[in-house]
């Protein structure tokens, strides 16, 4: 067993009953938790042992060098590892304390209650209102006034819609690459999914399309549990109410983000947030 | 001390930047220009050889497209033909006796000239008197005017292809019946016209009335036949290979299996074809339907492998923006991935539907090199194809002929520029960017 994950349960299960920086919202109960996860790409190990509880209405930043497991981890919570052939992964991942690797779950079910954004922007190549309906389509709504209204309605939420509404039936992939990851961002609530896992999804952009995403997300935390993959230190501080140091597969450290960022208590943890190494 | 401080507090790394690479820098450009020449000259080579293949069948072939037409006033004479057997009349000699008064050439006991001027005259011309005699007997004690080709070897002196300056033991007609031909063109009987037949008609032992129209009607059908049944399995088999195939030791032998067989010479398929199709399944031979199951065969991998890269081609980021919406695997494919991939799979399939349509060597295991002097009633019926066409003519002993397989070969390209066409539009119209 390694001796951080024996660290961290000492500390039992890290969730926050009060957010320091935006103290008048609370955090929700535990939404997601890992327990011992490990995952293997084939006889290669990308997590050992990694336990995490996840907070309802909040954003928790996963942060570490690159090729520590932090979008693996990610990415086990909608079972998208699933695609990847040679995929294992071991150790129980409950959503709302049901577990999503049950072989009853289907994953099309789980992924429409856990979204995700992804690091490049993805619409689909049709207009920017079959890009946010598609996914009302596929799980079957045949409404036409009530999917126009849930477009507009996602759109809006995720501030685009002063943007496009003009022009709904253009192609998605004529946005900007910032109006693009929004427009992703609303396909995904469109769907009212409960959990948002996104992967790095500011790094493809500029800093001013970064500060739209990055004022979104706060926006969205009041309403889904939130996961974002960053390689920004500063991103996760603005963003996230708690972050998770991810190094070499393992989880070192997970916390406050006002805490990890101005007390951390393991020494990789503070050499990586100081930009000593990674 | 930090690591960057230790760093830059190694030794200097000597500068070789000044005269080295002056001197060099010249070589490298000449080095680039060289290539870029050894490239233009491969280009040119390659168009040259290009320029001659299709000048050579285009200088061969393009007079195919013109016939010389004769029209002779013919007096159906009560005495030679019977109102009670009208086949038994022999026209073709009551047409050359027409043409020998118009021309006033006079006729000896052993009708040697009759014989001579016969040869210059297509039969075509005995079988229409015969037909409209035969439809109107009251024609008969009265002038009919036929027009119709003249016989292949005529209308090559006409296109200068029989030489006057060739002695005449060297030339199928003796200069008395090139005579004959300069005077019935000099009186204006013989008009020279776009041959319309060679496109109506089909194979004849005749070569003035042999035309393509069977071959083409016959090539259409089986590459009907050979689309209905490769692009429909090939494309589900790749997506099925592509999208859903567990990755394991089965699937990559079958991966293998298929490349190898894309490079199967193509007369194996004909042989297999023929134990397989004909002698166990009992299909017709030489139909179109036998030569395009036997061409689907062939078509099938490469079909398989054009969808298989195309699939591969669409990012995967659109997958898994689908996946993670919830779509299911199959919505994935069929909603995203195979529109994104389709230019890309049409293209594959009409160039390997393009190949099939020249294919000849597996058509020829399968008994399609017969004589076949209509135009196929049906898929089971016994049918010629374009490029057996042109193998059938080419081994003919009339010279005539020889023309005829370059305007075949011809059509056969027109054929194959058309259907790369239709692949570019196709392609150009269906592509999206992401």
């Amino acid at each position: 067993m390694p001796s951080d994950a024996a660290e961290l349960h000492e500390d039992g299960p890290m969730h926050l009953a009060v957010d320091s920086k935006h103290a008048a919202a609370a955090v929700g109960s535990i939404k997601v938790s890992a327990k011992d996860v490990d995952v293997f790409y084939g006889e290669k190990q990308a997590l050992y042992d990694v336990s995490l509880d996840i907070a309802d209405k909040a954003v928790t930043a996963l942060i570490g060098p690159s090729g520590c497991g932090k979008s693996t981890f990610l990415r086990c919570m909608n079972r998208m590892n699933d695609t990847i052939p040679g995929c294992k992964i071991i150790g129980r991942i409950e959503l709302d304390g049901e577990d999503i690797n049950d072989k009853a779950l289907d994953p099309v079910l789980l992924r429409a209650r856990v979204g995700m954004v992804f690091q490049k922007p993805n619409p689909f190549p049709k207009t920017i209102f079959e890009n946010v309906a598609y996914g009302l389509r596929i799980h079957g709504l045949a409404n036409k006034t009530e999917m126009a209204d849930i477009v507009e309605a996602s759109l809006k939420r995720a501030g685009l819609w002063s943007e496009v509404a003009d022009r709904l039936h253009t192609g998605g992939s004529s946005l900007s690459g910032g109006q693009q990851q929004r427009l992703v961002i609303a396909r995904a609530i469109a769907v009212s999914p409960e959990v948002i896992l996104m992967d790095e999804p500011c790094s493809a952009l500029d800093p001013i399309a970064t500060a739209r995403i990055e004022e979104l997300i706060d926006e969205l935390r009041t309403q889904y549990c939130i996961v974002i993959v960053t390689h920004s230190m500063a991103q996760a501080a603005r963003v996230s109410q708690k972050t998770a140091f991810f190094h070499l597969g393992r989880l070192v450290e997970a916390g406050r983000t006002d805490e990890m960022f101005t007390n951390p208590r393991d020494t990789r943890t503070q050499d990586y947030i100081t930009g000593r190494f990674g | 001390m930090t690591d960057a401080a230790l760093r830059a507090a190694g030794p200097a790394i000597p500068s070789f930047l000044k005269g080295a690479v002056e001197a060099r820098l010249k070589a490298r450009h000449a080095q680039e220009r060289r290539f870029v020449l050894y490239g233009r000259m491969a280009i040119i080579i390659a168009l040259a050889f290009l320029a001659v293949l299709l000048g050579r069948i285009g200088l061969q072939g393009y007079t195919t497209f013109v016939d010389y037409r004769v029209t002779v006033p013919v007096y159906i004479d009560p005495a030679r033909v019977d109102r009670a057997d009208i086949a038994g009349a022999n026209f073709d000699m009551l047409v050359a006796q027409a043409v020998m008064k118009k021309l006033s050439i006079p006729d000896d006991d052993v009708g040697e000239n009759v014989g001579k001027v016969m040869e210059l005259m297509s039969n075509d011309l005995g079988f229409q008197l015969m037909a409209q005699v035969r439809a109107n007997p009251s024609l008969i004690g009265r002038h009919v005017n036929v027009t119709g080709p003249m016989k292949a070897d005529a209308a090559l002196y006409f296109k200068g292809q029989i030489k006057r300056s060739t002695p005449p033991e060297g030339r199928k007609l003796d200069d008395a019946q090139l005579d004959w031909l300069d005077r019935m063109k000099a009186s204006g009987a013989v008009v020279s016209g776009f041959n319309s037949g060679f496109f109506t008609r089909s194979d004849s032992t005749e070569p003035e009335q042999a035309g393509v129209l069977g071959a083409v009607v016959g090539s259409t059908m089986m590459l009907i036949v050979t689309a209905l049944l490769a692009v429909p399995i090939g494309v589900m088999a790749a997506i099925y290979l592509e999208e859903f195939a567990p990755k394991n030791r089965w699937t990559d032998l079958v991966e293998v299996n298929i490349n190898n067989l894309a490079a199967v010479p193509s007369i194996v398929y004909g042989l297999l074809g023929l134990a397989v199709f004909i002698n166990w399944l009992g299909v017709p031979r030489s139909s179109p339907l036998v030569g395009g199951l036997v061409l689907a065969l062939m078509a099938l991998p490469t079909v398989i492998i054009a969808t298989r890269s195309s699939l591969k081609a669409v990012p995967p980021s659109i997958r898994e923006a689908a996946l993670a919406l919830g779509a299911s695997k199959t919505q994935a494919v069929f909603h995203h991935v195979l529109p994104l991939a389709l230019p890309g799979v049409m293209t594959g399939a009409i160039l390997s539907m393009a190949h099939a349509l020249g294919e000849t060597a597996p058509l020829l295991m399968i008994g399609m090199i017969s004589f076949v002097p209509g135009v196929p009633g049906g898929f089971t019926q016994a049918a010629t194809v374009l490029p057996v066409q042109v193998f059938i003519w080419e081994n003919a002993s009339e010279r005539a002929f020889h023309e005829r397989t370059a305007g075949a070969i011809i059509v056969l390209l027109v054929f194959m520029i058309l259907m790369n066409l239709a692949a570019i539009i196709l392609r150009r119209r269906f592509e999206r960017r992401w």
